[in-house]
């Protein structure tokens, strides 16, 4: 009887003790958190730890449209003044209010390093908090995109910080992580680039709208988030099959078939819109200082080439000839139809003999240390010697790459003619902050094109009354890219995630974000 | 003896000057910059330029040097680039899981592979000197990537007995470090059993062939004292270079391992860091592990008066 007695006990205490376990979501995420400061870096990972931690005063939902987050905005009847005030209930997690002054700090502090807050900032008159709840940005002419940009979840969100944080000069790190997001940052366990924790912050007040891509209300149902850094992805696999974690935020293609027979995972898209692969080509030396031969290159690629070689699998990647995206509100593919439809061989030939190319060798970069670059050089290489090009094919680390990128000596010297690389669609679907249509010359992103008409046509962009306006700038915008091979969009991929199916509501997001998600016992 | 080890100190100051200078020098002529980490894939170049003041890194080769050494003369091991923080503390944190797999890898490897070794000398040419002969190159030459993944497959999806991946400290229990521990330990223990077990046959099997081996069993010493105070003693010095060197290149070139276990380790910070261009991470890495070295090789020299009395210092 007794002995009955205290095995039930046990049992009943052992089950409160389950009910009570914290429920923590262990997620692998891309890459290993190191840099704390979301407005020092671009970095993909600092950003989604922003998010964890930080709030923003508007964000984007899953029509690229603003949406009221910590703030609800007015716009005056010119179009230049704004009125953002606070929602009721914002903490930082230190128990302070966020004020209006918070957000000014922030928003000024983020407006130095971001190119679209600069672009704000020559139009500003007076950015300041009228009151604790209210500020107002008063802008010297109309701008339109305004809201876009503080909306925008890419590359540097404007997050907002206590003004003591905000403070910091902008090229120099923070070092005090209070936020007023969802979750807080645990620092004693944060080891940089091995894992890094978070926990619920029980006195966030989400909004009441449901979650849509980083709008809506963020509702924590788990007590913790820990993100692993596994720089092996075999070894995320096994752990996810062991039940040691439950999420994987990238997969390789190539590992997929070890996953999808177990029935206790589930492998699936969390963006369809995904990543652009895309070529920049050097405008400052032989031989694509030279219009005619860059289109010959761009005429002699396919794009279902380099994705067939880089993704394989075609339900994860998508042919686009859209420099702004496809799947935005902006992508457009017109001109792209020889990236599109496999190549124009016989056009390239041809351009190269009208250019009269003399077999100056083209020097292209490929890394060999990252999966997602490693095989998109090697098949452009062979399109453009088969069309005719000298192409010399360097092989160097990623580091090296982007330092030598940065240097704009000729070729032979230590510079260079082309690379590769991947960005966020939602990051490049719009020309103010799309890196590729920036025409400043030696201000412009490597490859330094001097282009007066792209420059002519953003300022247009900006200048459009309406949505129909841009929209219409942007089909132009899009023509003179691809004409005058501003890039080379070499097509959209989407890299699966994995989860356990102990976890639910993920919702679907440009940032993997862990809000909504409920995880089963 | 104590003037030996004093004399022995006092060298390794000018070799550590040397290896401080030579990575020093060798980490800026290696193409890479740790702005262009920090600044990510959107940065304009004067963004970088920014950043790389800020950093100090535009400073030149010998104003960088000279404040590296006036910090390390401090005690300073200085800050990370990429994540601003103590460097010091980066290394403390991740030497424990080094350390404490390397140790017992040591342990199991020398467990088994001294007993294999004595086995396959007195044994000689028997089936079992092959079998341990046959271990031993294949331990050897199947790379280590290869055995961790078996082995996490048997024994950790399979029969689930271990985790797949991750570490816990000693100080959480025994039996939970030994629990993460295992695998990977032993997966490196197949690599340096092979190397032990053929030293000790090798260097068994001149001694056995010793005069003093003769007379020993001539006087009708057992069989086990002969191996193992005779002759195992004897044999001794060449194994225990062996076991020493094994553990200092376990410390520095585990990455492998590391990597396949999830362990965060000395080995993955230090390939973090070269892949980041983050200097002050590597240097003193570099310098510890050379400085590591330098340290289990006078160990190994001390310890030799232990076994061959003949050696004096």
């Amino acid at each position: 009887m007794f002995k009955t007695l205290t095995a039930s006990l046990l049992a009943t205490s052992m089950l409160a003790g389950a009910a009570w376990a914290e429920k923590t979501v262990t997620a692998v995420m891309h890459s290993g958190l190191r840099v704390l400061d979301p407005v020092m870096t671009t970095a993909h990972i600092t950003r989604d730890h922003a998010y964890m931690i930080y709030d923003v005063l508007i964000a984007q939902d899953s029509d690229f449209q603003p949406q009221p987050q910590m703030a609800d905005w007015e716009i005056s009847e010119d179009g230049k003044t704004y009125v953002f005030t606070l929602r009721d209930g914002l903490t930082f997690h230190d128990g302070e209010p966020v004020t209006a002054t918070d957000a000014v700090a922030s928003l000024k502090r983020w407006a130095e390093n971001d190119a679209g807050g600069q672009v704000i900032m020559d139009r500003t008159e007076s950015l300041e908090a009228t009151d604790d709840k209210t500020i107002a940005w008063v802008l010297s002419e109309p701008f339109v995109p305004m809201l876009n940009v503080l909306s925008k979840q890419s590359a540097l969100p404007p997050f907002i910080m206590p003004a003591r944080v905000a403070e910091t000069p902008a090229d120099e790190a923070i070092t005090d992580y209070t936020g007023s997001g969802p979750f807080r940052f645990v620092e004693e366990e944060f080891q940089p680039g091995v894992s890094v924790t978070y926990e619920k912050y029980d006195d966030y007040v989400p909004r009441d709208e449901p979650a849509d891509w980083m709008a809506g209300g963020k509702h924590v149902n788990v007590d913790k988030v820990k993100w692993v850094n596994m720089p092996d992805i075999q070894t995320a696999v096994n752990a996810l099959l062991g039940g040691e974690i439950d999420y994987i935020e990238q997969l390789q293609v190539d590992l997929l078939p070890l996953l999808e027979g177990d029935p206790n995972v589930t492998v699936e898209v969390r963006e369809p819109t995904g990543m652009q692969t895309m070529t920049r080509l050097n405008f400052l030396h032989p031989p694509f200082d030279d219009p005619k031969i860059r289109q010959a290159a761009l005429a002699a690629i396919s794009q279902e080439s380099v994705l067939a070689a880089m993704i394989g699998n075609p339900e994860y990647y998508q042919i686009c000839g859209a420099v702004l995206g496809c799947g935005t509100p902006l992508g457009s593919e017109t001109d792209a139809s020889t990236l599109t439809e496999g190549g124009g061989m016989e056009k390239a030939k041809a351009l190269l003999e009208e250019a009269g190319y003399d077999g100056t060798p083209v020097l292209l970069m490929a890394p060999t240390d990252l999966v997602a670059l490693a095989t998109q050089p090697v098949v452009v290489s062979q399109m453009l010697r088969e069309a005719g090009f000298n192409v010399d094919m360097q092989q160097m680390d990623w580091q090296t790459l982007v330092t030598r990128r940065a240097g704009q000596a000729v070729p032979a010297e230590g510079g260079w003619n082309m690379f590769i690389t991947n960005w966020m669609v939602p990051e490049i679907s719009n020309p103010i902050s799309n890196p590729m249509l920036n025409g400043r010359g030696d201000d412009a992103w490597f490859g330094w094109p001097t282009d007066e008409t792209i420059e002519q046509l953003k300022a247009d962009y900006i200048a459009a009354e309406d949505e129909a306006g841009q929209k219409e700038v942007s089909e132009e915008i899009q023509t003179h890219a691809i004409d005058n091979v501003l890039l080379v969009p070499l097509g959209q991929y989407s890299l699966p995630q994995a989860r356990r199916n102990v976890i639910t509501g993920m919702i679907e997001s440009p940032v993997p974000v862990f809000w909504n998600i409920e995880k089963a016992e | 003896m104590l003037g030996y080890i004093l004399r022995r100190i006092l060298a390794v100051i000018p070799v550590m000057l040397l290896v401080a200078v030579f990575v020093f020098l060798l980490l800026r002529l290696t193409p890479g910059d740790p702005a262009a980490i920090i600044a990510g894939d959107m940065a304009t170049p004067a963004q970088l330029e920014r950043i790389r003041e800020a950093m100090g890194l535009n400073q030149p080769l010998h104003v960088q040097f000279v404040s590296w050494v006036g910090q390390l003369l401090r005690g300073d091991l200085g800050t990370s680039l990429i994540s601003s923080t103590p460097v010091a503390g980066m290394i403390a944190e991740r030497m424990g899981p080094t350390l404490a797999i390397a140790l017992l890898t040591i342990l199991m490897s020398v467990a088994l592979a001294i007993p294999m070794g004595v086995l396959a000398a007195w044994k000689h040419r028997s089936g079992a000197d092959y079998a341990v002969m046959t271990f031993s190159v294949l331990g050897f030459s199947v790379p280590v990537f290869v055995t961790g993944y078996i082995l996490i497959l048997v024994f950790s999806l399979k029969l689930g007995w271990f985790p797949v991946q991750g570490y816990a400290p000693i100080s959480s229990g025994l039996g939970a470090f030994l629990h993460n521990a295992f695998l990977p330990a032993l997966t490196l223990t197949t690599i340096y059993v092979a190397l032990i077990a053929r030293m000790t046959r090798a260097n068994m099997l001149e001694v056995l062939g010793e005069d003093y081996i003769r007379t020993a069993r001539a006087k009708g010493a057992p069989e086990k004292r002969v191996l193992f105070r005779h002759a195992l003693r004897n044999a001794a010095v060449p194994i225990l270079t062996v076991i020493g060197t094994g553990f200092a290149l376990l410390i520095g070139g585990v990455v492998v391992t590391e990597t396949v276990f999830n362990i965060p380790g000395i080995g993955r910070l230090t390939v973090d860091a070269i892949l980041a261009r983050d200097y002050p991470v590597i240097q003193a890495m570099i310098l510890l592990t050379s400085f590591l070295y330098v340290l289990v090789n006078l160990i190994i020299d001390l310890s030799y008066t232990f076994f061959d009395p003949r050696i004096r210092y």
